[in-house]
């Protein structure tokens, strides 16, 4: 089954079709809690890539081996071992943005996006097709990570990435920072992406309507 | 677990020993790299947390340059190296003729939001607190946040009176003992203050007579090359 798909469109569907936030709605918690800058998104989504990806490949490379009885704690272990690494090389290359994101890192272990495409991909495809599973997913949460870190740190300090945009006359909307700020601007993505979808199946309906007049 | 499902799946049911097994290798090849990374950045993250305590002392005491901690034994201020249990030490800041300038004073108390832990400069000839500096606080983004972040509020305790105890007024300051607080952010304004009275209170009275502070000692070379050779099994 897995060689008939392709890796592009693995990837894809993690990054747009299916991406984890926006459409899943999975690992809301570490989204809204370190969002309020781009560059804590930007961080927290490079340190989720990586855990995904090394625990992807790991959990794809030994799916033989594992009996599937102690699957889950295996595939925590896994994931918790390659967290605590991350944890511990951020606090050392870089540590302002490690005291930043603070309990957060440790906390990926429990990210239920990465677990879930441990039970639901890696362990049962390929690896060729979990690495592109892990990349669009990835990619995926890194994007809407920053989407939304940038959305509220462009409204709530009037800069992104660090950079002022609007000049010293602009007031910042403090609320978008704050953690209603996180919801406001997650409920108005969702809106949009669930528009989007809407459109999409009206134009299909639409057309297949039309298919069958002709 | 009937027997055509097991059938079905192919493999049998894997006996209790390969489970236990397969677990045992998970956690052991785990522990080896955990402890494998926790080993390789070991000294970096040391490196790291020491830098940053360097660069607050030399924020809050102006034109320090060499500093050394000091520890309160048997009411005596001693030079410490050595890393302690529940140890409470205060930093004294030198310049680079080893002239001692002032001391750096961690204190802590509740903020709006979770601990703020402060790190201010002390200067004992004149009673003076000469620089403040947030090394942990969790205060509200955009407003509270402002006893770091706004310049203006945090030179307040540049030249400071300690006596009497510091008042946060909001109707600007007039008296040396007094600073401007934060509009939006009086709570986290007033919580500073409150550190660093505390802070006074518990320190001022140890601190030896001015003059006599302890002298500023070069540390025994720990960084050189020989030093950590001979550390090395």
């Amino acid at each position: 089954m897995a060689k008939e798909q392709h890796a592009y469109e693995e990837f894809m569907k993690g990054l747009w079709r299916e991406n984890p936030v926006f459409v899943q709605v999975l690992g809301l918690c570490p989204l809204l809690a370190v969002t309020n800058s781009a560059i804590n998104g930007l961080a927290m989504g490079l340190a989720s890539f990586f855990v995904l990806l090394g625990s992807s490949i790991l959990v794809s490379l030994l799916k033989n081996y594992i009996p599937k009885q102690v699957r889950i704690s295996c595939f925590i272990i896994i994931i918790a071992t390659f967290v605590t690494v991350v944890d511990y090389s951020l606090a050392a290359a870089m540590p302002v943005i490690h005291k930043e994101l603070g309990a957060f890192i440790p906390l990926i272990v429990c990210n239920c996006l990465i677990l879930g495409r441990m039970e639901a991909f890696a362990s049962r495809n390929t690896l060729r097709m979990s690495i592109a599973d892990a990349f669009g997913m990835g990619a995926g949460f890194l994007f809407a990570l920053v989407a939304l870190g940038g959305a509220r740190e462009i409204l709530g300090v009037g800069e992104f990435f660090g950079i002022s945009l609007f000049g010293p006359n602009f007031d910042p909307w403090v609320i978008m920072i704050l953690p209603p700020g996180g919801f406001i601007t997650l409920g108005v993505m969702l809106l949009y992406f669930n528009w989007v979808e809407e459109k999409k199946n009206k134009l299909d309906a639409r057309l297949a309507a039309e298919d069958g007049v002709n | 677990m009937s027997e055509d499902k097991i059938e079905q799946e192919g493999p049998e049911e894997p006996s209790p020993l390969r489970l236990i097994g397969t677990l045992a290798v998970a956690g052991l090849a785990s522990g080896i790299i955990i402890i494998a990374i926790y080993l390789a950045t070991f000294e970096t993250i040391k490196e790291n947390k020491a830098r940053e305590l360097r660069e607050s002392v030399f924020r809050v005491l102006p034109n320090v340059t060499k500093m050394q901690k000091l520890l309160l034994k048997e009411g005596k201020l001693v030079v410490s190296y050595e890393e302690e249990k529940g140890e409470e030490p205060i930093y004294a800041g030198y310049d680079d003729g080893g002239k001692f300038m002032g001391y750096a004073i961690p204190s802590d108390g509740p903020g709006f939001a979770d601990t703020i832990s402060v790190l201010y400069g002390y200067r004992p000839a004149d009673r003076k607190v000469i620089g403040m500096w947030i090394l942990a606080s969790r205060e509200t983004p955009g407003l509270g946040d402002k006893i770091y972040k706004d310049a203006k509020f945090v030179a307040n305790f540049d030249d400071l009176a300690i006596e009497p105890p510091i008042v946060a007024t909001k109707k600007g300051k007039s008296k040396p003992n007094e600073i401007d607080a934060i509009t939006g952010a009086t709570i986290s304004s007033v919580a500073v203050v409150k550190i660093i009275n505390k802070g006074n209170d518990y320190w001022v009275s140890k601190l030896p007579e001015p003059g006599n502070e302890p002298a500023y000692v070069e540390p025994v070379a720990p960084a050189s090359p020989e030093a950590v050779d001979t550390q090395a099994p």
